[in-house]
């Protein structure tokens, strides 16, 4: 297998850096059908005689096994680079995928947790971060349009499958032209195969057509001294060791947090939310249910949408400048929609899209603050330990605001008002996260690697 | 900005790699095309 390693993948010379965002799409599309599961859950709950909950838990090991592979396998990404890291992914995630087809076949639930959930989870967290750190090498010169490309996929990756997993759920039941029909177990189990393969042949593609750039390599005209006027960006070293023991690591993972806390919050009540908000006096919403299954999917695109667009900017503004636009104007926004987001339904959506396209846009950009703020020596590992910001909201978002709705009345009658202590609950934290951010300085000398030619120099003196 | 490899001290003639360059944006982003259309479809809805 040293056809993986590091030293087989280091591009050749008159490379084309390009070439590097659709490998790293490539993974990450495949990955980011973490999120189109709602697709099947209805009729793995059927398949099972489960509950919602019990199904749910599927997901949710899922996230926590991202956060934890993320951040202890960080280290082993960046040793053994991307090609590596992404086969790895690959045998996990597919694994994952075709240990949980045998659950389904086999009615074994707890195999489709130890499938889908912890393996499949695994390949979820190493292949989120396997193209990171390389991106930002190839460019050092744009490093926020780099992964913004890359983590958009991981937004667009739910986006292609949840029609095609509908088509293939159709295709796989001969009673799919039944009133009220819900996909059986045996089609869920095909289809989890089929996207096996699929996902298998797309990160492979992604594997070998990656490439790390050769020492000393940088773009022809990019000039480093440039870079290093921003105050905030470094061209010194901090090792993942050292990068969780300096403050600004966890003013990051706090702001990271806060961010994601809220957009959650929001996504994960995104289609009765609307309905709520426009309410009638009779109990009836002026919204129907496909209208509001047509707003999730608005705030899907604006979900990949940010990731993208406000990355790319930020390697314009700098990155503590974005944030503090994402947590700043955030708050405003979020305090808006309390107070005067059930007036207008335009307001409404234009309010929400922009919202979740800063959701989006914190973890796009995150990747090369960690760059400017810890160098890129170890930057992929340092961004591992970050996402455990992702599973910890990935818990207090949803707990927030369920618990919140919960003691304002039952589903189906509630009100825009009903959502105002769970929306200014955001706007709180927010503001927590938008301090945090303001507090971010330059990482201090003493935790910086030393130089080659430092040691070089204190060895001959 | 060229967007090709450049060692400081070895300048190479560039590669021409414009088919596997296509190739690779062609297989990520039909998929992704098709999703987002997919998608702005019942966004209609919203709008309708």
């Amino acid at each position: 297998m040293g056809f993986l390693d590091r030293d087989h993948s280091i591009a050749p010379p008159g490379f084309n850096r390009w070439l590097v965002p659709p490998a790293a799409l490539a993974v990450h599309l495949c990955i980011g059908q973490a999120y189109a599961t709602s697709v099947y859950k209805t009729a793995l709950v059927k398949h099972f005689g489960a509950s919602l909950t019990e199904i749910g838990v599927i997901f949710s090991i899922a996230i926590v096994m991202l956060g934890l592979s993320a951040a202890i396998m960080g280290t082993w990404v960046d040793t053994n680079g991307p090609r590596k890291a992404m086969f790895t992914s690959a045998m996990f995630w597919v694994g994952g995928f075709l240990i949980g087809s045998l659950g389904i076949f086999t009615h074994q639930l707890w195999l489709v947790y130890l499938g889908y959930g912890f393996v499949g989870g695994i390949g979820l967290g190493i292949g989120y971060i396997s193209p990171v750190s390389t991106l930002i090498k190839w460019f050092p010169d744009r490093p926020g349009l780099a992964t913004g490309m890359a983590i958009m996929g991981f937004g667009g990756g739910a986006l292609i499958a949840s029609p095609v997993s509908q088509a293939l759920l159709k295709a796989y039941d001969p009673n799919s032209g039944a009133q009220g029909w819900v996909a059986s177990g045996d089609a869920v189990g095909k289809l989890f195969l089929t996207l096996a393969v699929v996902y298998l042949a797309y990160m492979l593609f992604g594997a070998f057509t990656v490439r790390v750039p050769a020492d000393g390599w940088r773009p022809a005209g990019f000039d480093p001294s440039k870079v290093k006027a921003a105050k905030l960006v470094t061209t010194e070293n901090v090792s993942a060791r050292n990068a969780i023991k300096t403050r600004q690591f966890w003013l990051v993972w706090v702001a990271l947090f806060c961010n994601v806390t809220a957009g959650i919050g929001i996504l994960e009540q995104a289609a009765p939310m609307i309905q709520d908000f426009f309410r009638q006096s009779d109990g009836k919403s002026l919204v129907s249910a496909g209208v509001a299954a047509g707003f999730v999917g608005l705030l899907s695109i604006g979900n990949m949408a940010g990731r993208f667009a406000w990355s790319a900017t930020s390697d314009v503004t700098g990155r503590k400048r974005i944030y503090m636009m994402y947590l700043g104007v955030g708050t405003v926004l979020y305090t808006v929609l309390a107070f005067a987001g059930s007036t207008a339904t335009a307001l409404y959506v234009v309010l929400a899209f922009v919202i979740i396209s800063f959701y989006g846009g914190g973890f796009a950009t995150v990747p090369a603050y960690l760059r400017d703020l810890f160098g890129t020596y170890q930057v992929g590992a340092i961004h591992g330990r970050l996402l455990t910001a992702w599973s910890a909201a990935g818990v207090a978002g949803p707990l927030i605001v369920n618990s919140i709705l919960d003691a304002q009345g039952k589903p189906g009658q509630l009100t825009g008002a009903s959502y105002q202590p769970a929306l200014l609950t955001m706007v709180a934290l927010l503001i927590i996260g938008f301090v945090a951010n303001l507090l971010v300085k330059p990482v201090d000398d003493r935790f910086h690697e030393p130089r080659p030619e430092r040691r070089t120099s204190s060895m001959e003196a | 900005m060229s967007s090709t490899a450049h060692t400081p001290d070895a300048h190479q003639p560039v590669k021409r790699s414009t088919g596997r360059l296509v190739l690779g944006w062609v297989l990520v982003g039909i998929p992704l095309a098709y999703g987002v259309f997919q998608t702005l479809t019942q966004v209609a809805a919203l709008f309708g």
